[in-house]
This record gives structure tokens, sequence and C-alpha cells, in this order.
């Protein structure tokens, strides 16, 4: 790339302002604010507070019920991640092929990206709801007791599908524009030395999607972990008992439903790091992988 | 230096000018609501009938989402200095109201500063009583009173040979009877809405039984649970017993269960009073078959069953932030918008079309002079409940105030998920209930006391 050079710095720090004020309005003040709040107990109308310093990520990090939704966070998310890059995976080795349609095809996968995570969780509530969804009613008439309103594992299963098809189509967009950049010739080569399609697959196709299996998997972390508030929300809302609640759905009860900024804040904060250490892991690893 | 602070004095001139001005107009009254259609739309009306009858104040309604989300709203929008004047608030929120200091401006303080007068002596006691301090001043406006009673559909009823005019009185034969339906191939035989509610809070106060110390919170921020008592044990393990032998199906929380009567799937149900608009229209059969009894109990402990406690919302007066209060005006529209819905007209006509109660007793003599509840056979089963008993509250039946609730039921209602479930027994449920709720109450008292 062509570098360009400023004479002064007041232009080049004008051009930078939009994007600067942008973060700091919307990023850095939120989040310092939510920094603050983590280390203050006040009551709902914020008549009276108190600084109490490490006190209430103390509690967060002493509460068992936190720390089974940090396990249950990291089951739910490695699900997630697993089964939406699988299946975009096995979608997008199928739609690179030449196929009749593949335009359409491809267009049609694309689409659940377009809908909203509440919706999506609508769809499947419609789907699976043991009294009113069509497969909810089928399966238990076919004996099969289904009702994820009570039972903690239907609902889990239940949330982890809808939160993975959603992320589907984002997957197999990149997948599909990795599979279209390895070079045709390399693949030729593996099949005149007698390489089978699967074995082609395998050694050849997968190794050379890694960088961005990689990149994906990140997202896909990220979204699992961040993303998927409205799916839970629209579905389980967290139950039955605690079954769906993960990390940032807790965050809300605690916060928006419950009151308790201070614990809430502390809570957001922990994830904040989180997510950091994710991204830096990830910055890391990309960059090393870039040069295949 | 000087000009600096005759601008600043001018600004400060406008700012307090401008309430004065609006005066010459209607002033206008921000008043949010948590009920969905149709109930919102029937609020609405009352709210432009009180528009159309005078000309110096100007309700505006707007729904808010459910009631924990009103309350989320009024809570967030008086932190930003913008919040309603009046808020619609679920009795869950009382706690939380009763402790907001000046976040809130109390029923008593404001009639007595605006000289308007609103006769409280002609209240149900049951209603008078929850939003009232424990010297009987009231702290905010009821309105939308309702209590938890059975409803049950009497064609059900007729398919599994049960009488359809005659509901069980009390939990042997409630489990019986859900056995005949379930028998008679009814999928559901008995759900409930709200289950903290009707379950652990309704079966309580009729048993005479506390759910918290203190009378139930009435007596001071440091109360605690009592949930894990021998009472509730007991009512737990039959829930759990009928779960398991399909008469008791868990309907999801808050109002979920509701829909699952309202179509027809359930014979019977524990829903709100006020749910009687909804099943009237949407129930297969109409009016003709839906029955209506009041809640069941244990017919062998003594002294059972006395009254049941509201629940449904009332109406708080709300300063506008931590900043500032409101204007004389303001109030004053506030005041003459409560004394307006206390009419008892007005709350006749309210009871009448949707099932919540009638609020004063001149309202509820007018609307049975009218042969209403003839005509609506049922319909008068929620006062009925309410006046149950030596007609006295007691401390078990007054009502619940404890800061913090919406917190608590949510973690009663998880333990009891859990138990149906079959992760955990009956005591369990309760003991972590009580443990868990417990933490809510602490931490209420710390951050409420100052």
């Amino acid at each position: 790339m062509r570098k360009v050079h400023f004479k002064g710095v007041a232009l080049p720090w004008l051009l930078l302002l939009p994007q600067l004020v942008i973060t700091g309005v919307f990023f850095f003040w939120p989040a310092g604010q939510a920094v603050w709040q983590s280390f203050l107990r006040e009551d709902a109308f914020g008549l009276s507070s108190q600084f109490v310093g490490f006190e209430n990520f103390a509690d967060v990090l002493a509460d068992p019920s936190w720390l089974d939704a940090a396990g249950r966070t990291l089951v739910f998310s490695v699900a997630v991640a697993f089964l939406a890059l699988a299946s975009a995976l096995f979608l997008a080795v199928q739609a690179d092929k030449q196929i009749r349609g593949a335009n359409a095809y491809k267009t049609l996968l694309i689409w659940p990206y377009a809908v909203a995570p509440a919706l999506a969780a609508v769809l499947w509530l419609f789907m699976f709801h043991p009294n009113i969804g069509i497969f909810g009613r089928m399966l238990n008439a076919m004996g099969i007791a289904w009702d994820y309103k009570l039972d903690g594992t239907q609902a889990m299963i239940l949330v982890i599908l809808a939160s993975a098809w959603k992320q589907v189509s984002y997957n197999f967009i990149f997948f599909l524009a990795g599979l279209q950049s390895i070079p045709k010739s390399v693949l030729e080569a593996a099949a005149i030395d007698g390489a089978r399609p699967l074995r082609r697959f395998w050694t050849v196709t997968f190794p050379l999607l890694s960088p961005t299996a990689f990149f994906l998997l990140v997202v896909n972390l990220v979204y699992a972990f961040f993303d998927t508030f409205g799916v839970i929300h629209s579905l389980t809302q967290g139950g039955p008992g605690k079954s769906t609640e993960t990390l940032i759905y807790r965050v809300y009860t605690d916060g928006v439903m419950n009151l308790n900024l201070g614990s809430s804040a502390a809570q957001s904060v922990i994830l904040m790091i989180l997510v950091i250490g994710l991204t830096i892991i990830q910055f890391r690893y990309v960059e090393r992988k870039v040069h295949y | 230096m000087l000009r600096r602070r005759d601008l600043a004095l001018a600004t400060a001139g406008t700012a307090i000018a401008a309430p004065a001005l609006a005066q010459s107009g209607p002033v206008e009254i921000q008043f949010w609501h948590g009920l969905a259609q149709p109930l919102g739309g029937l609020l609405e009306a009352i709210a432009g009938q009180f528009n159309e009858s005078q000309n110096r104040a100007r309700i505006v309604s707007s729904f808010r989402g459910g009631y924990p989300e009103t309350m989320v709203a009024a809570i967030a929008a008086f932190r930003a200095n913008a919040a309603p004047h009046i808020v619609q608030m679920f009795e869950v929120g009382t706690g939380t109201m009763m402790a907001a200091g000046r976040a809130i401006k109390p029923l008593h303080e404001l009639l007595r500063e605006t000289g308007v007068s609103i006769n409280f002596d002609d209240y149900l006691p049951a209603v008078r009583g929850y939003y009232s301090l424990a010297d009987g001043r009231m702290m905010s406006m009821p309105f939308n009173s309702s209590t938890a009673i059975m409803f049950y559909n009497k064609d059900a009823f007729r398919r599994a040979g049960l009488n359809p005019e005659q509901a069980p009185r009390n939990w042997a034969e409630m489990r019986q009877a859900a056995q005949r339906l379930r028998a008679a191939g009814v999928e559901i035989p008995f759900t409930t809405a709200w289950p903290t509610w009707t379950q652990i809070e309704q079966q309580s106060a009729i048993h005479n039984v506390e759910i918290a110390s203190l009378e139930n919170g009435f007596g001071g921020l440091n109360t605690e649970l009592r949930l894990n008592n021998p009472l509730m044990q007991r009512h737990f393990t039959t829930l759990l017993e009928m779960g398991r032998e399909g008469g008791f199906r868990w309907g999801g929380r808050d109002a979920a269960g509701d829909a699952l009567f309202a179509n027809g799937q359930a014979g019977m149900v524990h829903a709100s009073s006020g749910a009687r608009a909804r099943f009237v229209r949407e129930l297969p059969g109409g009016v003709a078959n839906l029955g209506a009894a009041m809640l069941p109990f244990y017919d062998d402990v003594s002294g059972a069953p006395i009254n049941s406690i509201i629940g449904g919302a009332s109406f708080w007066a709300m300063n506008r932030g931590p900043a500032g209060g409101r204007s004389e005006a303001e109030n004053r529209a506030i005041a003459e918008f409560f004394a307006f819905i206390a009419r008892p007209e007005v709350a006749a006509k309210w009871h009448t079309d949707t099932g919540f109660l009638p609020v004063t007793r001149t309202a509820f003599e007018a609307v049975r002079a009218t042969g209403f509840y003839t005509q609506n056979p049922g319909a008068d089963i929620p006062i009925q409940q309410l006046l149950r008993g030596s007609g006295t509250m007691t401390g078990a039946s007054r009502g619940i105030r404890l800061g913090g609730f919406v917190e608590i039921r949510t973690i009663m209602q998880e333990e009891m998920e859990r138990a149906l479930q079959g992760q955990q027994g009956a005591e369990q449920a309760l003991a972590n209930s009580v443990q868990r709720g417990n933490v809510v109450l602490r931490n209420f008292e710390r951050t409420n006391r100052g």
C-alpha cells in the first residue's frame, strides 16, 4: 500500500475526528461508566450510592450460580460454534460444486443472516412449542415427552439449534469465498496423483481453509457469547430453572430486571475482559497464520 | 462576571416560566401503563373521559410493555430526569416503590397538598391495606386489583363425569378431579398462571401462613423469608405428585398458563380474576362453558380458609428525577385524575368490563344492584374470596411487601421448575428459595437503609 503523508497534524486529526468521537461516545463513555458502576452499590433509583471497591466482583466470582452460568456458557458456545461451522462447511462444499441453479441455492442459504435474532427465535418457537408448534406436537404425538418449557436439556438443545441456524449463513459466505480462492491447480495435481475426493478435501482443501476456519471460530464464539441474547430471551428467558441462562443473559436479568446495577456492571466488566482476551488470541494467531 | 450571572438567572427564569406558561393551556400529565390490549385500550379510554371532563389537564397515556418493563422504564426515566407523572406499578413492585424515597410522591402527601379528597374508607380493606403504610396512610392509588381464583372448563368436567356446577373445594378433590379429567382424555387437567402468586403467595395467605417474617415484610426491611414451612412443603409435594401422575402441567412463568386454558386444552387453571375478560372471549364454548370458583385449600388446616390477597397494579405519582419535583399545577392534575378514577361509576364499569375487582364498596353495591352477578354467575367469586374467613385480615393475609420481590419471584419460579423437572424435592426447592431470596432481601435492605 502506498503511504500518504500529510503536512502538519491538523488535517489528519480532523479526518480522524468523526471516528474518534463515535468510538468515544458509543464505546469508551459507556464502558467507562460500566467500570465505575461496578465499584458502586446503588439503590434502583440512584438516590444513594456507596463505593464498595471490588466487593461486587468478589460476590459475582464467589456465587455458585454465576460459575454454573459460566460453565453453561462454555458448553453452549462450543456447541453453537461447532454446529454452525460444521453445517456451513458442508453446505459451502456442496455449493462450490458445479451444480445447476447454484446461484439460487447460494442466495437462499445467505438469507437467514438477514433475520433478526428475536425473529429467528419466534420461527423456532412456532416449530417446537409443545402446544402450538408443528414439530412440538408431532414429537408429543409420537410419544416423546417434548416440553422445553419444563425440560432443561430440551430447552438447551432448542436454543443451541436456533442460535447455530442463525449463524450458518455468515459462515457459509466465508467458507464459500475461501473455497473459491483455493487454486484449482493444487486440486488437479492431487487428483492426478490419484487422491480420491474425500482425501483431497481433508489433505488439501481443509488445511488451506484453516485460516478462514480459525477466523470464523473466533467470530462464532464471540457471537455465541454475546449476540444470542435475543434468541434466548424470546425462547426461554433463561429457564426452565436456570438451564439456558448464559453470562450475557445474566447481565441482563441482574441489571435490567433485578435492578442490581453494581453486580450487573461487574459481570459485564468480566465479560469485557474475556472478549478482549479472545480478540488478542485471534489477532496473534491470524497474523501468524496469514502466510500459508 | 456580573453579566454572566445575569445570563444564568435569565435562563433559570425561563426554565421556571415554562411550566407557568403551560398553565394557560392544559397541563400535560405523562401516564405510563403496562396493560396490553384489550385492557390497555379500556384503561386509556378512562383517561380520555377524564380529559373530556375538564380542560385544566390532559393525560397522555402510553403503553410501555408488560408490568416489569414499565417498572424498569420508569426507574430508568427517573434517573434521566424524565420520569412520567404517573406510573402503573404491579403489586410486586410495591415494596421497591415504598422504599424509593424522593423518587415518589406519596399519595397521602399529594392529596393533602392539593386539597383533593378521596374517601379511602370506602375501599375494600384488602385493597387499601396493600398500598398503605402501617399507620394507614395511603402511598399509591389503587386501581386494577385482582385476586387469584380458579377457572374450569365445564365441558371438560361433563366429559369426565364431574359435576360442572361444583368445582373441587379442597386439594383432595382437586387431585381426584384431575385424575378423572386425565382419564377422560383431557390433555392438561390442571395448570396455573403466575405460579408463585397463585401457588405460594395465595395458598399461604388463605391458610394464614406468613411467607416472610414481620407480617410478610410490612413490619420492616429486615424481614426474612419463611417459605420452608410444613404447609408449603405439603403443597409442593402435592403439586409434584400431581405432576408425576399427569394431573398438573407447568404452564410456564408469569401469565403463560392463561393460554393453555383459553384454547381449551386445560381443564382447570388458577389465574388472575382479571383473566376473565380473555377467557369469556377465547374459551371454546364462551361464557356458558366458563366455570369460576374459589381457590381450593387443605380442609384439615384449622382456621382455613381465610381471605386471599390481591394482585394487579396501582398508580404511583413520581417526581421528575433526582434533580427536581413537580409544579403545583402538575400535582393538582395528578390528584384530580386519581379522584376521577375513584368515582363509583368509573370503578364499576372497569370491573364489569374486565373482571378486575370493584375496588370500592359503593361500586360493588352499584354493580350488584344492576343484576350483573345474576346474569354473569361467578363474576363475584373474587370478591367473595377476598371476604372469606372472619373478615379481618391477618399479618399473613394483608399482602406482601418485600424489596426486590420481582427477583424473589423469579427465584421461586426457577426452584419450582427444577423441582418439577425432578432435579430436587419439595423441601430442597423451598430451602433454596429461602436461601437465595434472603440474599436479595439483605442486599435491598443494605442499599435502601439511608
